[in-house]
C-alpha cells in the first residue's frame, strides 16, 4: 500500500495552496496515508494550516533555526531522512519544489517525475514534454521511492477546514550544510490577487507598449478583481518585473478567466495558460496564434477597446 | 577556475512538435537540432567569466551518440576551450546524467559548473540539483545573475515569489534562466577555430556508472487542443458573453 509524503510550501508564515493541490494529487493515487511535512524555523501555524487540508493523515514537523528561508541544499537532506517508509514523495511544481525534489531524488538515488499532469496508477503518471506539445506516460519502477513534482495547474485545491490531522515534531538527526545562505528576496508584492492561485487574470504582452502604457492592465484587473501577468517578451521588454511571467519558463496558471490583452501567443506562452477556464483574446492582428486558443477574440487597438471595455463592465 | 558547462542537443525550439500517431515518440527524422537554449545561456556565462578573468578555461560537456561532435564544435566555435564526448547510443535520463557527470567533475575539479535549468525536450528540470546533491555542493538554480568573489559566488535567482538572492561557497552548481544573459552569435572565424580544438570521447560504459534511468515512457500522445472560440464585435458584445458565462 502507498504511503505519500507531500512537502509543504510556505512563504511568511503562510502555507502555499500548491501545497493543498499536492494532497490531491497524492489523493489520486489511493493511498494507505498521506503525512505533510513542515519544515520551517517556526511550525505551529504552518503545521496547524496543513492539519485542516482533506486527506491528510498526519502533518510532520522539523522545526529549525536553519529552516527560515527554501534553500535546497538545506531541506533536502531532512527531506531525504523523513522520506524513509514512504512510498512516495511529492513537492508542487512551483520554483520551490522544483529545487528541492532534484535534490531529494539524487539523495535517495531515485529518479524524479517532473510536473505530474494525472496519476494513472500508483506508479504511472502522466506529464508534458516539450512545453506541453507532447504528453507522455511514464512508468516508475516500483523497487524505487517515487519522487515526484506536481504540476499545480492540473491539481485542484483540496479542500480544507473539516479535517483535524494530528501534527507530530520530528527529531530527525541530520547534519546540515552551511555552505549556502539566504540573503534576501525582493518581491514584487501588492494588494493585487497572486498571479498562481487567482481566479482571473489579466495578462500584457509586448503590443501593450512600455512600462507606462501597462497602467491600463493593471486598471483592468483592479476592476476586475484580476490578477496581473505578462507575456516573456513584456517582461524582457522591462515593462514588468519577472515574476509576472506566464508561460513555459514562467508560472503555468489555471484560472477560471484568462485575458491576454496585446499578446501574439507563442506557444511557450500558451503552454502556461492552457488549463485556463475561459480565454480572452485582444490584439490588432487578427491572424495573432493567441486566437486559436481564445474562447473569445477581439480584435482592435487596445488602448481604445480597454477603455470601452471598463465603460460596460 | 575552471567551468564545466553541459551542453545538450535537442530539438530546435522553432520545430513544431509532432506526436507519431502510433504514439511511440515524437518526429525526430529530418528535424533540426540546436543546443538547448538555456545550455547556450549556460555557455555565454562561463565565456563572460572567462573574459572577465574570473574563469580560465571553459568546458562544454555533451553526452550522446558519435554524431553529437558536430554540435560539441558550436560549443567550441562560440568560444570553450575544448569539450568532452561522453559517448553512448542512448539517450540518459537525468539521475544517470548527473552520476556522469560526478565523474567528470571529479576528474577535471572545475570550480563551477554551469547548466541550463532545464533542457527544452524532457523539461525535467532536474540534473543540476542532482549533481549538486551528488558531489554535496551547493546549488543556484533559475540563475539570472551570478557574482563572483572571494570563492564564493552571489546569485539571484527567478523564484515564484519575486528575486531571490543568495550566496554559495564555490564549487557550486548553477543553472541558469532565461534572462541571464543573451548568447553571442557564432561567426564564421570561429568556426574555423574550433576544428583544431581538442574535444575528448569518453565512452559512458567506461565511467563506472550505474544507469539511474529508472522511469519507462510507455505512451506519447498529442495535448488536448482548446477549440477556436468565437470572435466578438466589440467591448459590450465580450462583456456580455462573459456575464452569460458567469465569469463576470
Amino acid at each position: 500500500m502507498s504511503k505519500i509524503l507531500v512537502i509543504a510550501e510556505h512563504l511568511d508564515g503562510k502555507l502555499n495552496p500548491a501545497t493543498a493541490r499536492a494532497v490531491s494529487a497524492a489523493q489520486a493515487v489511493k493511498p494507505a496515508a498521506i503525512d505533510v511535512l513542515v519544515l520551517a524555523d517556526n511550525v505551529a501555524a504552518l503545521a496547524a494550516e496543513a492539519a485542516k487540508i482533506d486527506g491528510v493523515s498526519r502533518v510532520l514537523t522539523v522545526e529549525r533555526a536553519e529552516n527560515a528561508h527554501p534553500l535546497a541544499a538545506v531541506l533536502a537532506p531532512q527531506v531525504a531522512k523523513a522520506a524513509a517508509g514512504y512510498s512516495h514523495v511529492f513537492a508542487p511544481s512551483t520554483t520551490f519544489g522544483k529545487d528541492l525534489a532534484p535534490r531529494v531524488a539524487a539523495l535517495l538515488g531515485v529518479a524524479q517525475v517532473s510536473d505530474v499532469m494525472s496519476v494513472e496508477g500508483a506508479h504511472t503518471f502522466k506529464r508534458p514534454i516539450y512545453a506541453g506539445n507532447a504528453i507522455v506516460t511514464v512508468e516508475a519502477d516500483p523497487a524505487y521511492t517515487v519522487v515526484a513534482t506536481i504540476r499545480t495547474a492540473s491539481w485542484p485545491v483540496a479542500a480544507s477546514g473539516a479535517n483535524s490531522a494530528p501534527v507530530e515534531a520530528l527529531a530527525l538527526d541530520v547534519a546540515l550544510p552551511s555552505h549556502t545562505r539566504y540573503l534576501g528576496l525582493q518581491s514584487g508584492k501588492s494588494d493585487r490577487p497572486d498571479l498562481q492561485s487567482a481566479s482571473k487574470v489579466v495578462s500584457g504582452g509586448r503590443g501593450v507598449g512600455s512600462k507606462e502604457n501597462f497602467d491600463v492592465i493593471f486598471k483592468l484587473a483592479d476592476k476586475l478583481g484580476a490578477a496581473v501577468g505578462a507575456s516573456r517578451a513584456a517582461v524582457d521588454a522591462g515593462y514588468v518585473p519577472s515574476d509576472l511571467q506566464v508561460g513555459q519558463t514562467g508560472k503555468i496558471i489555471a484560472p477560471e478567466l484568462y485575458m491576454a490583452i496585446g499578446i501574439s501567443g507563442a506557444i511557450q506562452h500558451l503552454t502556461g495558460i492552457k488549463d485556463a477556464g475561459t480565454i480572452v483574446a485582444i490584439n490588432k492582428d487578427a491572424e495573432a496564434p493567441i486566437f486559436e486558443v481564445a474562447d473569445f477574440g477581439l480584435v482592435g487597438d487596445l488602448f481604445k477597446l480597454i477603455p470601452e471595455l471598463e465603460q460596460v463592465l | 577556475m575552471k567551468i564545466l558547462v553541459g551542453y545538450k542537443r535537442v530539438v530546435d525550439y522553432n520545430v513544431r512538435i509532432q506526436v507519431k500517431p502510433d504514439g511511440t515518440g515524437v518526429v525526430t527524422d529530418g528535424v533540426k537540432l540546436s543546443a538547448n537554449p538555456f545550455d547556450d545561456i549556460a555557455l555565454e556565462e562561463a565565456l563572460r567569466l572567462r573574459e572577465k578573468g574570473v574563469a580560465t578555461e571553459v568546458v562544454v560537456v555533451g553526452i550522446g551518440p558519435a554524431d553529437l561532435t558536430a554540435h560539441l564544435r558550436n560549443g567550441l566555435a562560440m568560444g570553450a576551450n575544448r569539450a568532452i564526448h561522453v559517448t553512448t547510443a542512448d539517450a540518459v535520463q537525468p539521475l544517470t546524467a548527473a552520476r556522469v557527470l560526478l565523474k567528470l567533475v571529479e576528474k577535471e575539479q572545475p570550480g563551477l559548473v554551469l547548466l541550463g535549468k532545464q533542457a527544452i525536450d524532457d523539461d525535467a528540470n532536474q540534473t543540476g540539483q542532482m549533481l549538486a546533491a551528488l558531489w554535496d555542493r551547493p546549488q543556484a538554480t533559475f540563475a539570472s545573475k551570478v557574482e563572483i568573489a572571494d570563492g564564493k559566488a552571489t546569485v539571484t535567482r527567478e523564484v515564484d515569489a519575486g528575486l531571490e538572492t543568495i550566496e554559495v561557497d564555490l564549487p557550486a552548481v548553477v543553472t541558469s534562466d532565461l534572462r541571464l544573459n543573451e548568447p553571442r552569435f557564432i561567426k564564421l572565424p570561429d568556426i574555423m577555430k574550433a576544428k583544431s580544438k581538442p574535444i575528448d570521447v569518453v565512452e559512458l560504459a567506461s565511467l563506472g556508472v550505474d544507469s539511474g534511468d529508472h522511469l519507462k515512457t510507455t505512451h506519447y500522445a498529442a495535448p488536448a487542443k482548446r477549440s477556436k472560440g468565437v470572435m466578438v464585435k466589440d467591448a459590450a458584445e465580450l462583456v456580455a458573453a462573459l456575464k452569460q458565462k458567469g465569469l463576470l
